[in-house]
């Protein structure tokens, strides 16, 4: 790891001023940046924490959402959002391992936006809304491919408000190794309708299943996706799986969310 | 008698105890005096020509002591190999230089190029960037078959080509296998690969050169299952250092596997910078390099065939392998694939006729050498999937198929077709007991069970045999070894009576400091906590050639048996005098000298006092103290056995398996410590279903690592591996140890892999998916759903 400077500011105002300086760098629960750091991949000049600011933390149950700070760890979620969005908890309380649960952050799950993380399938699949220190960004507007978003330079995510479905789970097939989501899938019924969000199996990242989301609003039941089939179109490819496989997993795993929905 | 600590108790390890506690000592917690740090710059190409190295910027940083290339090891040795194969024609093996540091070209990924010593260690890494190496790609061979392919590009320009040695085994069998596969009945075969691993012991390498310029002696603390191996081969061969002027510590090591036997290129460097230096050199690896550092094990391809009569007897077996050398030979490479190999390829049947052909490769790959069980894991994977496969193909019960072909209990000794001769086993009485244990008669209540829930429930079975102990000396150099393989030990009793042992013998998890001071308890009869086992250091322990091939109880334990027995001899003389009696008349029991058939008698303190304290002593015929050394060199292997029986459920809408019951009936022969046994079982088996299901080192067609770090490498973890039932009851003795031991380090991990693999193809056949005759390892689910599908 190269040397860097540290600051914790305990504001979102003071900690926008620290990142306008050159090769200034936010960092929540590092768990993504750190390992990149050591690996001398990546060598900030300055690293801001986000994680000594109180706003940034916390789940709020406001009127029909769920209000999270973006610095809550994955822990904290696993056990504050389960009395009030309890498909949102399980999939926090699966993400990696206690010790990433206590040190990653929502926040810094959603900047990063890894194509194999899990909390994008909740968020796009929710259709929840990213609240930065600047302004409101709807999660169709945010995602925008492999480790891209609709972020721009110097920009924080502060919090983000997820509308509570009436039923939803998340499944996950594990990669083996890194336990990321193979292909993981978010299901989320509301009264409006029904959203599917797929994780792990895309090179363009998230991204919502639109035939299982129509079946579905009509029909929640795993039956009524029995024919799903996925495209293998631009699905990864790599030692863990092929695009077919993918494709065959976000059926499965579409339908195991949809019947495990509370 | 100390029944709670002698041979047959579960005496808990005395080494946890500061293992548990963070109180161990290893070779990272060593720091010297004006330390200095040592960071290698690495290949990031798997085939290059280096045409400059400019190492101008980095020796200005801050901190740099100085920038070492391969200039500076003009007047060493390369890296030694220790086994020298002859081929099928009478040539010996190709063999290489490895070099220190890269000399002209690169050929793996991580072949270290040049090494930057400096004050801390980020310093050097931040120096070792400064570095220009002006490389010239080369097209790179990975692929084995590619690599013998003509107009291949060469590993190393000066040999002929990139094979090493093609081996044939035995020779003089050709003719008369190919003869019975004529006249065979049926004959059965599959192709399968045996999937490159990474050992990953939970502690990285480490070295610590240190040099003292008074007295020109060398000090080497390094991970290593075999300090004096490190000492004969880094000292003869790459530094020219007298034994007597150089001492190699191996202190704590946290885990081996066999990733630690070999002499490495860092151990060699960190010792002559330290004379260079004039300053301690440490290396500490990180979990990345260790990855393209660490030796690898396995690698094989293998076509494998069976011929079998009308009656389903297995009348011949022949095979051929292509073994992945690396890019350069590792310490014992070349014996892999072929002594370790091609001995065990009867297994545990009367197959009358034998041969084995092996073609060892060198691709732009790391090293591979031996990883738990080495060779005998691969042996046991092909004859076992192999038979299984028959059993299918015949339309008759795999169990039955094996008992037909078994060594059976009154055969023994038995002279298998390839050179070893068994000494004991009894398989029909491991299998009757794996399927007791496995509750194999109600198998298939459980699998309807299982397909109500939607899922597909398999038993796999696998028996295996091996060869442990590793030796003898004459015997291994006629294959080859160009070393001896006895073991030693000092006891040396102190003057109150407590003793001290210093064994050659390692430990590097096995849990020696215990179970050998139970066998020596159990000897005299004394407490066992008045015994130290001493080990590690080659200034203090007599010759020792390592733990590796479940070697270190048959081996080693054996040598202590031999050292204490001088001892008791020793001990009754003195006794005799004591007593006035003829030594012949002494008898030792609980620690207590006495004249038989009367009650007079001393006890073990009043005889070793005597010793240091010669006044009342037989000085004109006996020297005073009590100590005593012995070397043991086996007249055999030995050869445990055993059947596994792995139960899985299999998920098939997405492939994924699931090991719900695991039983290993194990016959070691004796058993000092059961519950040590039975960790270093638990131990194999996680490795071996992390063979069969998870591990998987691969590389791109460029020799890029593509599994270079846990998010890639999948290592099996406590919910992989959820239980183990694990018998070792059935109890043939070793006929030609003393302690009538076998050992059962490997054997986990040599039996589980066709166990599971056996297992997945029976719920898969038993589910209707007949066409899936074999899948290679790791059983990935997306490979078990792409075999589905197929």
């Amino acid at each position: 790891m190269h040397n860097f400077d540290f600051v914790k500011p305990s504001s979102v105002e003071e900690a926008i001023a620290a990142l306008a300086s050159e090769e200034a760098q936010p960092i929540s629960g590092g768990q993504t940046l750190i390992p990149s750091m050591k690996a001398r991949l990546n060598a900030p000049e300055t690293l801001v924490s986000l994680t000594g600011i109180a706003e940034l933390k916390g789940v709020c149950p406001d009127g029909d959402s769920l209000v999270i700070g973006a610095a809550t760890t994955h822990a904290t979620v696993a056990a504050d959002a389960a009395s009030h969005f309890p498909g949102l908890a399980a999939l926090a309380g699966q993400i990696g391992d206690p010790a990433v649960r206590n040190r990653g952050t929502l926040g810094g799950s959603l900047a990063n936006n890894d194509p194999s993380a899990c909390y994008p399938a909740a968020v796009l699949g929710t259709g929840a809304a990213i609240v930065t220190n600047a302004r409101e960004i709807a999660a169709d507007d945010y995602f925008q491919g492999m480790f891209t978003t609709a972020l721009e330079d110097g920009e924080i995510i502060t919090s983000v408000r997820f509308p509570i479905a009436e039923k939803s789970a998340y499944a996950k097939f594990l990669q083996p190794a890194s336990r990321f989501a193979l292909t993981g899938v978010f299901v989320a019924k509301y009264a409006s309708g029904v959203r599917v969000a797929v994780t792990g199996a895309s090179e363009n990242g998230v991204f919502r299943l639109a035939e299982a989301e129509a079946a579905l609003s009509q029909n929640f039941s795993a039956e009524a996706i029995s024919g799903l089939q996925c495209s293998a179109h631009e699905m990864i490819a790599d030692l863990h799986g092929t695009p077919e496989y993918r494709a065959h997993l976000v059926g499965v795993m579409t339908r195991r969310a949809v019947a495990a929905a509370r | 008698m100390p029944k709670d600590d002698g041979i047959g108790a579960s005496t808990k390890r005395r080494e946890d105890v500061r293992f548990l506690t963070g109180n161990g000592k290893y070779t990272d917690d060593i720091n010297l005096r004006g330390q200095c740090f040592v960071h290698f710059l690495r290949s990031d190409v798997a085939h290059g020509r280096i045409k400059g190295i400019d190492a101008a910027a980095a020796e200005g940083m801050p901190g740099v002591l100085k920038v070492f290339t391969s200039a500076d090891f003009e007047t060493a040795g390369g890296i030694p190999c220790g086994w020298q194969v002859t081929d099928r024609f009478g040539e010996v093996m190709q063999e290489p230089k490895h070099p220190i540091l890269a000399e002209g070209k690169v050929r793996h990924v991580g072949d270290p190029i040049a090494a930057v010593v400096a004050e801390t260690y980020e310093q050097a890494r931040d120096a070792a960037e400064a570095i220009e190496v002006d490389i010239e790609q080369l097209e790179a061979v990975v692929d084995m078959k590619a690599a013998l392919a003509e107009g291949a590009p060469k590993v190393h320009d000066d040999l002929t080509s990139n094979l090493c040695y093609d081996w044939g085994f035995v020779e003089d069998n050709k003719d008369a296998v190919n003869a019975a596969f004529e006249s065979a009945a049926h004959v059965v075969s599959l192709e399968l690969t045996n999937n490159r691993l990474v050992a990953n012991p939970m502690e990285p390498r480490v070295a610590v050169g240190d040099y003292d310029p008074w007295g020109d002696n060398h000090t080497l603390y390094t991970t290593s299952q075999n300090p004096h191996v490190i000492r004969l081969l880094m000292g003869a061969f790459v530094l020219n250092i007298p034994e007597h002027k150089l001492r190699v510590v191996a202190p704590d090591v946290g885990g081996g596997f066999g990733s630690k036997i070999y002499h490495y290129a860092e151990e060699a460097f960190c010792t002559y910078a330290a004379k260079v230096l004039k300053r301690p050199v440490k290396w500490t690896s990180s979990r990345s390099e260790a990855f393209i550092s660490d030796a690898h094990g396995r690698d094989h391809k293998t076509k494998i065939e069976l011929a079998l009569d009308a009656d389903h007897n297995f009348t011949a077996l022949c095979t051929e392998t292509y073994a992945n050398m690396g890019a350069y030979l590792s310490t014992f490479a070349p014996s892999i694939p072929t002594w370790l190999h091609g001995t065990l390829m009867a297994g545990n049947y009367r197959t009358p006729l034998i041969y084995v052909n092996v073609k060892a490769v060198f691709t732009n790959t790391v090293p591979v050498d031996a990883y738990r069980g080495a060779g005998r894991p691969e042996a046991t994977f092909q004859i076992e999937r192999l038979v299984d496969k028959a059993a299918r193909e015949l339309g008759v019960d795999p169990i039955e198929l094996r008992r037909k072909n078994f060594i059976k209990a009154d055969q023994f000794p038995y002279q298998t077709p390839v050179a070893v001769v068994y000494d004991t086993g009894n398989y029909d009485a491991t299998m009757d007991k794996m399927l007791e244990l496995a509750d194999y008669a109600n198998f298939e209540k459980r699998m309807e069970e299982s397909k109500a829930r939607g899922k597909l429930r398999g038993f796999g079975i696998a028996h295996y045999i091996e060869a442990c102990g590793i030796a003898p000396s004459n015997l291994v150099g006629q294959l080859g070894a160009r070393a001896g393989l006895y073991e030693s030990a000092s006891v040396r009793v102190n003057a109150t009576g407590s003793i001290s042992v210093y064994t050659g013998s390692h430990s590097h998890g096995q849990g020696h400091e215990t179970s050998f001071a139970q066998v020596v308890a159990e000897m005299i009869g004394v407490d066992a906590n008045s015994i130290e086992i001493h080990h590690g250091d080659t200034s203090n322990t007599p010759m020792g050639m390592g733990t590796y091939g479940s070697r270190s109880l048959a081996v080693g334990g054996s040598a202590i048996v031999k050292a204490t027995n001088k001892i008791i001899d020793k001990a009754k003389k003195i006794a005799a005098h004591l007593l006035e009696a003829a030594p012949e008349d002494i008898e030792l029991k609980d620690g207590k000298f006495s004249v038989a058939g009367t009650d007079k008698s001393v006890d073990w303190s009043g005889v070793t006092l005597a010793a240091y304290v010669p006044h009342n002593y037989p000085l004109e015929d006996l020297e005073p103290g009590l100590e005593e050394t012995a070397f043991y060199d086996p007249s055999n292997f030995t050869y445990p056995s055993g059947a596994y029986g792995c139960e899985i459920e299999l998920d098939p809408e997405t492939g994924k398996i699931d090991i719900l019951r695991f039983i290993a009936a194990d016959d070691f022969g004796n058993i000092v410590n059961p519950m040590i046994v039975e960790g270093q079982v638990h131990g194999g088996l996680a490795q071996g279903i992390g063979q069969a299901l998870l591990e998987n080192c691969a590389y791109d067609a460029e020799g890029q690592l593509l599994s270079g770090s846990f998010m890639d490498y999948a290592m099996p973890r406590a919910d992989d591996v959820r239980g183990f039932t694990v018998d070792h009851s059935c109890i043939t003795p070793c006929t030609h140890n003393p302690l009538g031991v076998k050992g059962c380090g490997e054997a986990g991990a040599i039996g589980s892999p066709p166990a599971v693999v056996n297992a997945a193809i029976d719920a898969l056949h038993r589910a209707g998916h007949t066409q899936v005759t074999h899948i290679d390892m790791p059983l990935t689910p997306a490979r078990v759903w792409a075999a589905m599908k197929a």
